[in-house]
């Protein structure tokens, strides 16, 4: 019970989490653990059972593609402190598009998808606050990724 | 000798009326102060520009008829010296040139060396100026930075063109007020005529009817009373001074057009308009309107280099915003489509020209109206963008 | 007369005709760019102010409008960091020191330093947006007392193109600056940020209630550059944006760096954000 209070109070410290009413929070608890990754890593790879989210809550993780024939992955983006890092387990067929790596030492909460989409199924208040948080972090990645593919278009580079 | 005339400072008499005849008097002045004088002459169909040495080579008796992409000569019985209105030349010409050598450069050694253009400035005399085109030269003072305005950010020009500057220095104006208004003319819409405006050396008015063929001459600066002084003249009766007035009322009486009030604020509140689509349907992108009109002063530069490659000159040219390449940087034009180039010379000349230059840069010619292949009228344009914000205007107010 | 004429000098310089410098030094940068280090060849040095830019002219080639790059208190060096996209900076890139190119300027409205006294310092940038703005960061740095937080959002393609990337890591070594650094893709292992300058300008710290931000990005980029700034709380009075058009005359004469009501060579390129908002979204202007 101490750990589950632990988490608790780490998941409402979180930035993702920090407004959601208390109640509905609560149940999320359940499904999360702790975790600690080394730098390099893998918090997953592409093509695997999106099987859980994670909350950044130190250091940082690289998104990468793997690009056969060249000794390293290519980081598209990194997620730091204060983020969440996977939505795959919210779509069918709940698989990851990228890698994630940690760059450094990462402190993070992971929380069980299966977990958490049995919860909402049976607490549709719960997949709505979920849904409210997530959406505009999806929104505000697409939207970047289209200004980055902007900006390659438009401004000078190699 | 030359500078007798801008020097004298004394007192003289301000009016007069002069004969047909001493017109010629009027131009041997002009030529004995070292004036080159330019007139309106026929040629090629059209009033033009060009210099004169006899009174003869003016166009007595022929008029213009004026409409949307329309202009003809045409005899007229009155016999006047500027019956006619405005034709496609205007002053710009030779205040402003169309191509102007601004350097030559040669190279030398590792390097290269850069000479101005030198001697002094041609000083022209310009018979015939209307009060539009006299409005136009005060806007191009403030365009190359000649005289002060309150256009906004540094307030005014902070480079003067010195070509510019001085030729409009070294030039005698002789105005002349409008007798008639051509089909295409909205001078008195805008405030800058029939009637000339302050600013010119001399002021003729035609009288013309009952056996009489005169001109009231007024003076408008010592210099221009100088002048005038010498001519053979006459005292100017109030009879006279009414006659003139009927000559720019009947002018005014005959404003073929007119620009819609408070223009300036009904284009900058609406440059995002359908109008800018329907009016880029018709235009040409043909550039005469731009080369026509007496204000707009848009240029570019020419590089050329002799075949041994050590010797250049810059060369400046008129340029129009009518051509794609006008606003062009690095990866493309900034104008691409015809609506967003009629926009920006419309909107230039009639809003945004105040913001730069604390004017309208639009002086009530006509001549873009005239000179448009398709007729396209910028007081219509105005018009349409009024109604379509539901303030309609009859014209007739 | 509602003006009087002003008496052209004769002595003074006419602003059509360039003046020879010579090339004392020449720096590759990121590729497809470099930087030339000029001098009078008459010895006269060309006071400028940070954000100004001049018109370079190659011999018998043409002229081109290039920001200058270098520090303004150091009057015997005139820099300029040139990207070849065109025949003139083509032809600028094969000179050599000891050739000579001509010059004309400054022109244009510099970024105002004293106005920000007493506030944070937000640049957003990136690629070679850096190179117009480094005068203004060495003013900074040069009057750092005035200043509050000093922050650098810089963005670029990739680890590569990074443009005065030594000086880039100087700054961040200094403990009165913050230097963000991002690129759209890197290596695995790369140790700095991947993702958006906006993403940088989430994070950087400073008071946005007290914070004056210079951008200096294409015109596409501002508007998301602009709009994290707005998200974060800076107000439109206290952004500075420079824009670009085809500057030929740089004196206001030519009209084709119109936009709207301005004459960019000497109205802008710098603008306060709020003086041109409202025409500054209006397509084809």
């Amino acid at each position: 019970m101490v750990q589950i209070e632990g988490l608790g109070r780490l998941l409402a410290e979180h930035p993702f989490f920090r407004d959601m009413p208390d109640d509905v929070r609560e149940i999320v608890v359940g499904c999360c653990a702790n975790a600690h990754y080394r730098p390099g890593e893998f918090l997953f790879k592409e093509g695997g059972p999106a099987d859980h989210f994670y909350l950044i809550r130190q250091g940082e993780v690289a998104v990468e593609v793997h690009a056969p024939g060249r000794s390293e992955g290519v980081v598209v983006e990194n997620i730091g402190e204060g983020e969440i890092i996977g939505w795959s387990w919210l779509v069918p067929p709940y698989r990851w598009t990228f890698d994630a790596r940690a760059a450094d030492q990462v402190r993070a909460i992971t929380i069980d998808a299966a977990c958490l989409r049995r919860k909402i199924e049976g607490n549709h208040e719960l997949g709505y606050e979920l849904y409210k948080r997530f959406i505009p972090v999806m929104g505000r990645r697409i939207s970047e990724s289209r200004l980055r593919i902007v900006e390659l278009t438009t401004e000078p580079g190699e | 000798m030359k500078r007798t005339v801008q020097e004298s400072g004394v007192s003289h008499q301000r009016r007069a009326v002069i004969e047909r005849d001493a017109v010629q008097a009027l131009i041997d002045a002009l030529g004995a102060e070292g004036y080159a004088v330019i007139g309106p002459r026929r040629r090629d169909g059209a009033i033009v520009y060009d210099p004169l040495t006899d009174a003869a080579d003016l166009p007595w008796g022929w008029i213009d008829e004026q409409e949307g992409g329309r202009y003809r000569l045409h005899r007229d019985d009155r016999g006047a010296a500027f019956g006619h209105v405005v034709g496609p030349q205007s002053w710009k010409k030779y205040l402003y040139p169309p191509r102007q050598t601004l350097w030559t450069g040669r190279r030398e050694g590792g390097g290269f060396t850069v000479e101005t253009p030198q001697g002094p400035p041609p000083r022209y005399a310009f018979l015939g100026v209307r009060g539009c085109e006299l409005a136009a030269i005060a806007v191009q003072d403030r365009v190359f930075g000649v005289v002060r305005h309150d256009g906004r950010s540094v307030g005014q020009q902070q480079y003067t063109d010195s070509g510019y500057a001085a030729r409009r220095a070294a030039a005698f104006i002789v105005a002349v007020n409008c007798g008639r208004a051509a089909g295409t003319c909205f001078c008195d819409s805008i405030g800058t005529g029939p009637q000339a405006g302050p600013g010119y050396d001399l002021c003729l008015t035609e009288l013309i009817g009952d056996g009489r063929h005169e001109f009231l001459v007024e003076a408008g600066s010592d210099r221009g009373a100088v002048l005038l002084d010498r001519l053979p003249a006459r005292h100017a009766e109030g009879a006279d001074l009414e006659a003139a007035a009927a000559v720019t009322e009947a002018a005014r009486a005959g404003m073929g057009r007119r620009m819609e009030p408070d223009v300036a604020g009904l284009l900058a509140r609406n440059l995002e308009h359908p109008r800018w689509d329907e009016v880029a349907g018709r235009c040409l992108s043909c550039a005469n309107c731009t080369m026509v009109c007496p204000t707009c002063f848009c240029t570019t530069v020419e590089d050329t280099t002799d075949l041994t490659g050590d010797h250049v000159e810059r060369w400046r040219r008129w340029d129009s915003c009518f051509t794609v390449d006008f606003s062009y940087i690095h990866g493309g034009s900034i104008r691409q489509g015809g609506a967003s180039r009629y926009r920006q010379w419309m909107t230039h000349k009639l809003s945004s020209w105040y913001e730069q230059f604390g004017t309208s840069g639009c002086t009530g010619c006509g001549r873009c109206i005239t000179w448009c292949p398709v007729g396209i009228d910028i007081t219509e344009e105005a018009r349409a963008i009024r109604a379509s914000e539901g303030g309609a205007s009859d014209g007739a107010d | 007369m509602d003006g009087v004429f002003l008496n052209p000098d004769p002595a003074a310089v006419d602003p059509m005709v360039p003046r020879p410098f010579r090339i004392e030094r020449r720096l590759r940068e990121v590729d497809g760019c470099f930087t030339l280090h000029l001098k009078a060849v008459d010895g006269r040095p060309l006071p400028y102010k940070p954000g100004q830019f001049n018109m370079l002219y190659v011999f018998g080639v043409g002229e081109v409008a290039i920001s200058i790059s270098g520090d303004c208190r150091d009057l015997n060096t005139l820099v300029h960091t040139v990207r070849e996209v065109g025949t003139v900076t083509r032809a600028m890139a094969k000179l050599k020191p000891g050739d000579c190119i001509g010059v004309r300027g400054p022109f244009g409205n510099p970024w105002p330093v004293e106005e920000a006294y007493g506030n944070d310092i937000l640049f957003v940038t990136g690629t070679i947006g850096l190179a117009p703005l480094r005068p203004l960061v060495y003013e900074v740095l040069n009057r750092r007392d005035r200043f509050g937080k000093v922050v650098l959002c810089y963005g670029s393609r990739g680890t590569h193109d990074i443009l005065y990337e030594p000086l880039l890591h100087q700054w961040r070594g200094r403990f009165d600056m913050q230097v963000h650094v991002t690129v759209h893709s890197a290596h695995a292992g790369y140790r700095g940020r991947v993702g958006s300058v906006a993403n940088l300008v989430k994070i950087a710290r400073f008071d946005p209630e007290q914070t004056t931000a210079y951008v200096c990005r294409s015109e596409t980029m501002t508007r998301p550059a602009v709009q994290a700034l707005h998200d974060r709380g800076v107000t439109s009075d206290r952004i500075y944006v420079t824009l670009e058009r085809n500057m030929k005359c740089g004196v206001g004469f030519c009209g084709h760096c119109q936009m709207g009501g301005s004459f960019m060579c000497k109205d802008g390129p710098v603008y306060r954000y709020a003086d041109i908002e409202r025409i500054f979204t209006v397509r084809e202007l």
